[in-house]
């Protein structure tokens, strides 16, 4: 192991262990009232409030909730955070992430120089070298085969300047078709879903209706390990008077589904079921008349057809399918059907499934008609994997055209040409932007030779890995990073980045709230913000607009923001009422859109029953919920002319791997509360590394009876792609299914073995409606290969939790004496 | 033999032909993983559309063989396919899946105006048993139809620019 478990310790006025109580101390309260604050603080041991020499305002990149915090610095250094009791996202709390993440900023294996391959060797050299070899590569290439020879893979992590950037060098100054970032694998689905129903982008609900809601829904959402504070609010209201009824769909024990069970429902479908479930829940809605019709009349298309297709979906046929008691279908959409005001969350276990855009829309439908949107409490949030994936939505960073323009849409080009001052010809539209797996597959074909990954770690995070890494092995592959990933060891160049303290920058987490990250401290060495690594090589390029200025015509941060608000004017997305001034100025975030009319944001859209979804305004217009074909404006026309929501029905399609003799179990992969995405910070976070050390596998107790496996016995698992090996979990999980956590990939093992990255198992498979692939629909086998040497690495706090007595519990305190596996 | 049962065996041919063809495409492209998986998926459609027109003639005193129906490709085809999808990293495959899917658009053309053919038909004669299978299989062609398309607009400009 790299990292020290006993470097840090805990101090602060928050006084409690985080990593054994992650959501703290409960603050009830009731139905409208305001959520108390919490204020949350860790410090470096050694380190009073005294020491303190300045407060820096920002919010957290290790999730996407966007807890707003301050850092601490002195001498130079980040030294701790606080939350921002004024905020109204998190109201001063922080998550365990929250509070000790920030310590791999200081981490002594950042990445300080530019590297380029020499002799097989990546070797360390200075940014002109670095960046010549990038740019002669790219010139190369745009001479002998064009644009689309061009491709780059981008992150949910860095700032909204530099994906507008980087939308603008990519698809304007440059004209290939070919980026999209890792939010492909988190937040895809969630955009779809959202693009089906109301034909843009544009999240409907607000965090406050959770304050409001009498039934909080949670489908394959884990809210309690993703969005940790977010639960925490759940919590509070839980604790207090007239309590929410929580509906929760998840296959494992979460703590959502624990809370479930007294008062609410918990159904734990199996995987890649999630349509035929929605439809049968939809069927009792309709069944039993719990349908606003006047809202249906009024403000909503395709309810015949929804109606006609959900009538064929009874309980009785989707417990066959999903194998749960078709009673607590009933029961389920009961507490739906009757709820007065109703919040319904989507996260994993629906957007990385077999037919994931399918289920998201269904669940806008249970709100659609029962006329449950835009009223406090009555909210949808399509949820975001990542900190920063709404912005990478909003740019055009990620597959989609900046300002949730419609590629489609010639006008809605030659608008966002007249804002980059560019032919609208230079701008590819000629079909959507290519998304992530049709990128790898076009480098693996070879018709892609340059790939620029910035921030992202594809060699961990990509399904199918023995294929992936060979795909990467082919193109020229240029890795923009802040450690040296296991990607990172596979490129021609490195270029080290600053992250998070150590440049400026905007963020927009789910619910809309934009907020300001300002500068703390100086990034390590050579390294420099992600935004001025596009900017100079734009410089170096040359790229110009029509009028013969350097393109993109902005400089930094704040002149890239403005660009990027000026843009934005008459979208969804209208920032035209923020500025980096405005956002330092105001003690909270702010939730867009904000203009002239709405000057201090907009809580929840759609409140008046009007959409974004008229033909010349939309987004898109929508998507074959089988095939994904793309409908066209003449079809889209005769569906919605009058910019109404759109109920669209979906048909159940049995998952593409089927479970069978040979591979008996449904695996499903997903995250821990104590890590984020490949473990590059996490992993080299003292506490957060100690509380979930290695990768397990869980298993449910009457599977593991049948198969002889104890609680931490090493097993393998393996699907037709291929094999791990990991300590055995006996954990809540419902029977028939497997789970292992993501996050493990290879920079802190000692062997050069491929057996540890649950990826390594997943499917090339993905959702054809919002190319989302599929990490939770595989077949699997588990075998027992050795007997256990204590429990298993895996929390005991959350949705791992064993079922068997004799498991220590995860706690802080006892961080030290829990080593990794190798 | 009426002319309406003749236009249900014709449909009964090109349906079946045309889940064949999905099928074969499927194992053709099988590194193309969208088209091997949706082809896969809509190839249902057709096999259950030829389930419907066979008991919709049976209904009608007409007998047409199932053992016609679609069902996985012959070892023969097979073999011949395999062979070209041994390469999976070589861009010409690009120029053959672009001639599958304008074979394929072109096909699902022709059994969407077989159920156009027969739906007229069946509304004139009022025949409303006919009718309505024209009515409920034919959208599904023309997704078929849709989707061949818009495969092909994606995967055109890579395939032809590179």
């Amino acid at each position: 192991m790299r990292v020290d478990a006993t470097s840090a310790g805990l101090s602060g006025t928050s006084g409690s262990d985080r990593i054994a109580r992650p959501w703290g101390d409960r603050t009830p309260y009731g139905p409208g009232d305001e959520w108390p604050a919490r204020t949350d603080v860790f410090l470096a041991d050694g380190i009073g409030a005294d020491d303190v020499e300045r407060w820096v305002r920002t919010a957290s990149v290790l999730h996407s909730n966007g807890d707003a915090m301050d850092i601490a610095v002195a001498g130079g250094r980040i030294v701790g955070v606080r939350g921002r009791a004024e905020d109204r996202v998190n109201r001063g709390r922080l998550g365990p992430k929250d509070l000790y993440g920030w310590q791999a900023n200081n981490s002594p294996d950042r990445l300080r120089r530019p590297l380029v391959r020499e002799g097989g060797r990546l070797v360390e050299t200075d940014w002109d070298t670095a960046m010549a070899r990038v740019v002669s590569r790219t010139r190369e290439l745009l001479d002998a085969r064009g644009p689309s020879a061009i491709g780059f893979y981008t992150s949910g992590q860095l700032f909204l300047e530099e994906y507008y950037t980087l939308a603008a060098i990519g698809h304007g100054a440059i004209g290939t078709n070919h980026m999209d970032g890792n939010t492909r694998l988190c937040t895809a689905s969630a955009a779809a879903a959202l693009k089906e129903t109301f034909a843009c982008d544009g999240q409907p609900g607000s965090y406050t209706d959770v304050d409001h809601a009498d039934v909080i829904a949670l489908f394959g959402h884990n809210a309690a390990e993703t969005q940790s504070v977010l639960w925490s609010r759940i919590l509070d209201r839980l604790a207090g008077p007239q309590p929410p009824r929580i509906v929760c769909v998840d296959p494992r024990g979460t703590p959502v589904a624990q809370a479930a069970r007294s008062g609410g429902v918990h159904l734990a479908p199996l995987p890649g079921t999630n349509v035929a479930l929605m439809n049968a829940l939809l069927h009792q809605i309709i069944a039993n008349d719990w349908v606003d019709q006047e809202y249906v009349d009024a403000h909503t298309v395709g309810y015949a057809e929804l109606r006609d297709r959900v009538a064929q979906c009874p309980p009785e046929w989707a417990a066959q399918v999903c194998r749960v008691p078709a009673e607590d279908i009933r029961a389920a959409a009961r507490v739906l059907g009757t709820a007065e005001r109703l919040l319904s969350t989507v996260l994993q276990g629906v957007y990385q499934s077999h037919q994931a855009s399918a289920a998201a829309v269904q669940v806008n439908n249970l709100h659609l008609i029962q006329g449950m949107l835009g009223r406090p409490g009555c909210g949808i949030l399509q949820m975001n994997g990542q900190p920063t994936a709404q912005n990478t939505r909003e740019c055009g960073a990620d597959g989609d055209m900046s300002g949730f323009r419609n590629w489609s849409n010639g006008a809605h080009v030659t608008d966002l040409a007249r804002h980059w001052n560019l032919d609208p010809f230079q701008i590819p539209h000629m079909s959507p932007p290519t998304h992530a797996m049709q990128i790898f597959r076009n480098v693996e074909q070879g018709t892609i030779a340059l790939l620029w990954v910035s921030g992202t770690n594809p060699a961990v995070s990509l399904p199918e890995l023995p294929r992936i890494r060979s795909v990467l092995a082919r193109p020229f592959l240029v890795v923009q990073d802040i450690f040296l990933t296991e990607t990172a060891e596979l490129a021609d160049v490195v270029l080290p980045a600053a992250t998070w303290g150590e440049k400026t920058g905007c963020f927009t987490n789910v619910d809309r709230t934009v907020h300001l990250s300002d500068k703390a401290v100086e990034p390590p060495g050579e390294a420099r913000p992600d935004l001025d690594i596009f900017l100079d090589f734009a410089r170096r390029m040359d790229f110009r607009d029509r009028g013969g200025l350097p393109f993109p015509q902005w400089h930094d941060a704040e002149s890239a923001f403005d660009a990027w608000a000026a843009s934005t004017e008459t979208r969804p997305c209208d920032y035209t009422g923020l500025s980096h001034a405005r956002l330092r100025a105001a003690p909270s975030g702010i939730q867009w859109p904000c203009n002239a009319e709405h000057p201090d944001g907009t809580e929840r859209l759609y409140g008046d029953g009007r959409f974004f979804s008229h033909p010349d305004e939309c987004e898109s217009y929508g998507r074959d919920l089988v095939t994904g074909a793309p409908l066209d404006l003449t079809e889209y026309r005769a569906l919605n002319p009058d910019a109404k929501a759109i109920l669209k029905a979906a048909e159940y399609l049995p998952p593409h791997e089927p479970i069978v003799d040979e591979y008996p179990f449904a695996l499903i992969t997903g995250r821990t509360l104590y890590h984020f995405h490949t473990r590059t910070k996490t992993g080299r976070t003292p506490q957060l590394q100690a509380a979930a050390p290695d990768v397990w596998v869980e298993c449910s107790r009457a599977d593991a009876a049948r198969l002889g496996l104890d609680e931490g016995d090493l097993a393998e698992v393996s699907t037709a792609r291929g094999s791990i090996r990991a300590r055995a979990r006996i954990g809540g999980i419902r029977d028939g299914v497997l789970f292992v956590p993501f996050h493990y990939g290879y920079w802190d093992t000692t062997d050069d073995a491929h057996d540890r990255a649950a990826n390594e198992l997943t499917p090339t498979d993905w959702d054809p409606v919002s190319k989302q692939p599929l990490f939770k629909t595989a077949a699997a086998r588990i075998t027992r290969v050795s007997p256990a040497t204590g429990p298993a690495p895996a929390p005991t706090t959350a949705a791992s939790y064993p079922v068997t007595a004799g498991v220590p519990p995860t706690a802080g305190a006892t961080a030290e004496t829990r080593g990794a596996r190798r | 033999m009426s002319k309406i049962d003749l236009v249900l065996r014709e449909l009964h041919r090109s349906e079946n032909s045309l889940a064949r063809t999905l099928l074969l495409m499927a194992d053709r492209h099988r590194a193309e993983h969208e088209v091997f998986h949706v082809a896969r998926d809509i190839a249902g459609w057709s096999q259950e559309h030829v389930e419907r027109i066979v008991a919709c003639a049976e209904r009608r005193g007409l007998h047409i063989s199932r053992s016609a129906s679609a069902g996985a490709p012959a070892v023969v085809e097979r073999v011949v396919q395999r062979a070209s999808t041994a390469v999976t990293s070589r861009p010409e495959t690009g120029l053959l899946l672009l001639a599958d899917l304008r074979r394929l658009h072109r096909k699902a053309a022709g059994v969407s105006l077989d159920w156009e053919v027969l739906a007229q038909a069946a509304q004139a004669m009022k025949e409303r048993d006919v009718f309505e299978l024209a009515s409920s299989c034919h959208p599904q062609t023309l997704r078929q139809m849709r989707w061949a398309n818009a495969q092909l607009k994606v995967h055109a400009p890579q395939v032809i620019a590179s």
